[in-house]
């Protein structure tokens, strides 16, 4: 079935149960991917999924869900029914209401969507990836974790009310992690991750080489005395950071009492006059971008901090409307619609007075912890406190040189982290989850040695 | 042709599927592939949450799916499908045999048949209506809410429950021929705790499989109680000073720290990628004298327990660390293709779109002759975890956990709770320092996110004593 053919299936069998209003968001893919080890394939993967998610809303005007992979005739029935019973639960509370935005024009653009290269040709790309990577150094003896693949997808919206939308996509991804050696020494591992629309869109060389430097790079390791240092968090590290406490520009988590933020935080100042940041689902350099959500709210750049202050948050329909304002374009489709940013872009404002621009990571000669990736964001974050704790791979330059750091951890407080911000250097990198500059903190609490 | 009549195109639950079955693994084998297996499920979940004194997500789902494995040599290709007709079954043996680049020569594997059967489903048919309904479901969760409203600094109070029930057959081209039904509930609560600008939180996750009346039986009073007393007594705590220190971990989810420290370096996915350094140490102490440490699918209602593995292996109980001493792997069917390690029941997933691979079931380190006092009284100045928030492993070993409720030791004795802290170490550093273990060994459950999905386990261990850890902190 297509999405037109399964938007009628909905209507006749939503029709036969007396249900009037109703919305699916549903998605079809098709991914291939391949590993290898060693020059042989190791696992070659395909599949196809569907999925569908109904909501339908009673005579009580209460919400009920079902998600479902059967698109079958049957199984759209089923569903209808499954939701419409589950709407009996619906929260009288937090009524949930199609989005006024869900007919609104939303912004074509290219998709780039490319043609399958097919799984011979994934394998033999990554093999000759793999064996580059192993002979750009001595060291490196092993890529235990590669990948490569390539996916293909379709996501559709509609309601009863008229409401159609859908766009498909083609994305490609490669890993290389690699992992080095040498004598009584402990093994070291780094690794890249690249990302185009199709497999012909990726830099493959560029791939090998960070992740060949990065690992060799880690190969003369030391440990770091526990104290508070300078920190420069690298592009992908600040963005991780900003990320995982992304719950401080969210109306769901602050409805949730879960969020650093409250209904009155909005011009609230967070952190140096000279930082901005955006949620920006369109831009050109997302190549995961969706023209709308799982409302079928049209995506929007969104400011979040303009100069230090809390600017706006990203809504769903219904906590827009709690909110007395428009939705956002950041819902998900569910029970509860969820809430969440789409591509973070950190940049510089034109505010920068208080900066201090001798920190530029290229050229500082002065003593800083520079973080290159912070790891277990699931296990040393704690949103709702603000805390973080959390390992990361990094260096420790000093007195001129710069010597890989032996497992540790930084520490502290996302409120003291936005307001300790004594740089945003000037260029900003692409990340695959968004866009910033290297950002320097002053004063983290870095767990070493004791 | 094995079957001569073949009764159904479509793959039809709770019906005789051999013939349709036996034709594609017939198909798989003819076009040259070494070995060839079919996972089929079928599911019916439901989750229901609670915040505060309202159900505010009730959601539904159900699905079925089936993945496909084609082994040749040591290599295998993975396709997962949606479509459960003889159609698309084929298709998809089609394409993992294309994917192999499979060439057919005439030396063919010998395919004798599902002659092996082995249903596990026939008691559990029952349990979808034995399961308790939505509403009696939205009743105690918010009985449980009602019950963490203990004073006016509780700030969020939440309550979630989820049932996953899956219907699976397995069958494959050495004769395996499997149904089973799996059965889980898990029911989880959280506090959030404010007073002017402190904070603290508050979780626990109760969790069991193929017991559909444990719901019922859950005390959630008791839960509250404990969910609250941890973040009334975490609220005001201090931030922990960073440094090398002994700690004593508690038992439960406790066991975390072996769940992630070494057992995911016991895995056989970890040998084949070369990334354990416990490989080639088999019958070598790795750990304490004092560690017995072991993984299992057999304990009765227990998180991680299975009748019947992914691969439709019955699971064992494998004693990985004896005395300090590693005696086994755990390994599934690839595992024991690509290193030798015979196969323990342990080939798992999380669903039909990922390919089986080796996972922790239950896990747990045996109990020891102390008691909990012992290990606090035998320290000086350290910590005290009473509860672990969750731990990762990194590619060369090293780990980390946070703890989510601490206390520091000092001469002996509990003392301030402190907040936090993250133990950090590598697996082979840490598991010789394990120096004492306690006499109260329990279970807790778990999710266990790694190469095929996320999975049920259970982690556990009694009180045991690390003689010096690394504690991240401010």
């Amino acid at each position: 079935m297509n999405s037109k053919e399964i938007t009628t299936q909905i209507s006749e069998a939503a029709d036969s149960l007396n249900l009037k209003k109703w919305d699916y968001g549903a998605s079809f893919s098709n991914d291939y991917s391949v590993q290898v080890d060693k020059g042989e394939a190791k696992q070659l993967k395909a599949s196809q999924k569907q999925i569908l998610t109904i909501r339908v809303w009673n005579k009580s005007n209460l919400v009920g869900i079902t998600t479902t992979s059967d698109i079958s005739q049957s199984g759209i029935k089923k569903a209808l029914n499954q939701a419409n019973i589950a709407s009996d639960f619906g929260n009288k509370n937090e009524r949930t209401e199609f989005s006024p935005l869900a007919k609104d024009p939303i912004e074509v653009k290219d998709s780039k969507k490319r043609n399958p290269v097919g799984i011979k040709k994934l394998l033999t790309l990554l093999r000759e990836a793999e064996v580059k990577l192993l002979e750009s150094h001595e060291s490196i003896k092993s890529v235990p974790y590669n990948g490569l693949s390539e996916s293909f997808y379709e996501r559709v919206y509609a309601n009863s009310n008229g409401a159609f939308r859908s766009y498909s996509k083609s994305q490609a991804a490669l890993y290389l992690y690699a992992r080095a050696e040498e004598k009584n020494k402990k093994p070291r591992s780094s690794g890249s991750v690249k990302l185009g629309y199709g497999v012909d869109d990726i830099d493959i060389e560029s791939c090998i080489k960070d992740a060949s430097n990065k690992t060799i790079s880690h190969l003369n390791y030391s440990s770091i005395k526990t104290d508070k240092y300078l920190i420069c968090f690298s592009p992908e590290s600040f963005l991780t950071i900003i990320n995982a406490f992304s719950s401080m520009f969210n109306a769901r988590s602050i409805l949730d009492g879960v969020s650093l933020s409250n209904k009155n935080s909005i011009g609230e100042k967070l952190s140096t006059e000279a930082l901005n940041i955006y949620d920006d689902g369109l831009h050109e350099k997302n190549i995961s971008s969706s023209p709308f959500d799982g409302e079928g709210t049209p995506t929007k750049r969104l400011c979040l901090i303009n100069k230090g202050r809390l600017e706006n948050f990203i809504h769903s329909e219904s906590t827009a409307r709690i909110f007395k304002t428009i939705p956002t374009g950041h819902a998900g489709l569910g029970s509860k619609v969820s809430v969440s940013p789409d591509w973070i872009v950190v940049e510089k404002s034109g505010e920068t007075s208080d900066l201090k621009t001798s920190l530029d990571h290229s050229i500082f000669e002065g003593e800083f912890v520079y973080i290159e990736e912070l790891n277990a964001i699931h296990a040393g974050v704690r949103a709702s406190q603000g805390s973080f704790s959390l390992p990361f791979d990094g260096w420790l330059y000093k007195n001129g040189k710069k010597i890989s750091v032996e497992s540790a951890t930084v520490a502290g407080d996302i409120k003291y982290l936005l307001k300790n911000i004594v740089n945003i250097e000037s260029s900003q990198e692409v990340t695959t989850s968004g866009i910033s500059p290297h950002i320097w903190v002053d004063e983290l609490s870095i767990t070493g040695d004791a | 042709m094995l079957s001569s009549q073949i009764k159904s195109n479509e793959i039809v639950f709770g019906s005789c599927n051999k013939d349709l079955l036996e034709e594609i693994i017939f198909y798989g084998i003819g076009l040259g592939a070494d070995f060839v297996e079919i996972f089929i499920e079928n599911t019916d979940n439901s989750s229901v949450l609670a915040e505060e004194d309202f159900i505010t997500s009730v959601s539904p789902s159900f699905g079925r799916g089936a993945g496909i494995r084609i082994f040749k040599e040591k290599k295998d290709g993975f396709v997962s499908t949606n479509d459960l007709t003889k159609h698309g079954l084929m298709r998809s043996v089609t394409q993992a045999i294309e994917m192999l680049d499979i060439v057919v020569n005439k030396k063919r594997e010998v395919f004798d048949g599902l002659n092996k059967y082995r249903d596990y489903s026939l008691h559990k048919k029952k349990w979808i209506n034995e399961v308790p309904s939505i509403h009696e479901i939205s009743e105690k969760l918010l009985a449980s809410t009602k019950s963490l409203k203990k004073n006016n600094k509780i700030i969020t109070r939440k309550g979630s429950y989820s049932r996953n029930l899956q219907e699976v057959i397995i069958a494959s081209s050495d004769g395996t021929y499997v149904s089973d039904i799996r059965l889980h509930q898990t029911v989880g609560l959280n506090v959030i705790a404010s007073d002017a600008q402190y904070r603290s939180s508050g979780s626990r996750r109760f969790g069991s499989s193929g017991m559909p009346n444990e719901f019922r039986l859950w005390d959630h009073e008791k839960a509250a109680n404990d969910v609250f007393e941890s973040s009334m007594n975490m609220l005001y705590a201090d931030y922990v000073d960073a440094g090398q220190m002994p700690v004593v971990l508690a038992n439960k989810f406790g066991g975390v720290i072996f769940h992630e420290a070494c057992g995911h370096l016991l895995e056989t996915t970890q040998i084949e990628r070369g990334t354990t350094p416990f490989d080639n140490k088999l019958n070598e102490k790795i750990a304490h004298e004092s560690v017995t440490a072991i993984d299992e699918g057999i304990s009765e209602g227990s998180f991680g327990s299975l009748s019947v593995d992914d691969e439709g292996m019955e699971p064992e109980k494998s004693v990985l660390i004896k005395d300090g001493i590693l005696k086994k792997f755990i390994s599934d069917r690839a595992g024991e293709l690509r290193t030798g390690h015979k196969r323990t029941g342990s080939g798992r997933r999380q669903n039909y779109s990922f390919a089986a691979a080796s996972r922790m079931r239950n896990t747990y380190i045996a109990k020891g002759e102390h008691s909990k006092e012992d290990l606090i009284n035998s320290i000086s100045d350290g910590l005290y975890c009473k509860s672990m928030g969750g731990g990762s492993v990194g590619a060369t070993g090293q780990f980390n956990f946070a703890v989510e409720e601490g206390y520091l030791i000092k001469n002996g004795k509990l003392t301030n709770p402190v907040k936090g802290a993250t133990l950090i170490g590598e697996a082979k550093e840490v598991m010789p320092k394990i120096s004492m273990c306690g006499n109260d060994l329990e279970l807790a459950p778990g999710f266990c996110g790694s190469i095929s999905g996320s999975v049920n386990v259970t982690v556990g261990q009694p009180h045991i004593k690390v003689d010096s850890i690394t504690v991240g902190g401010r």
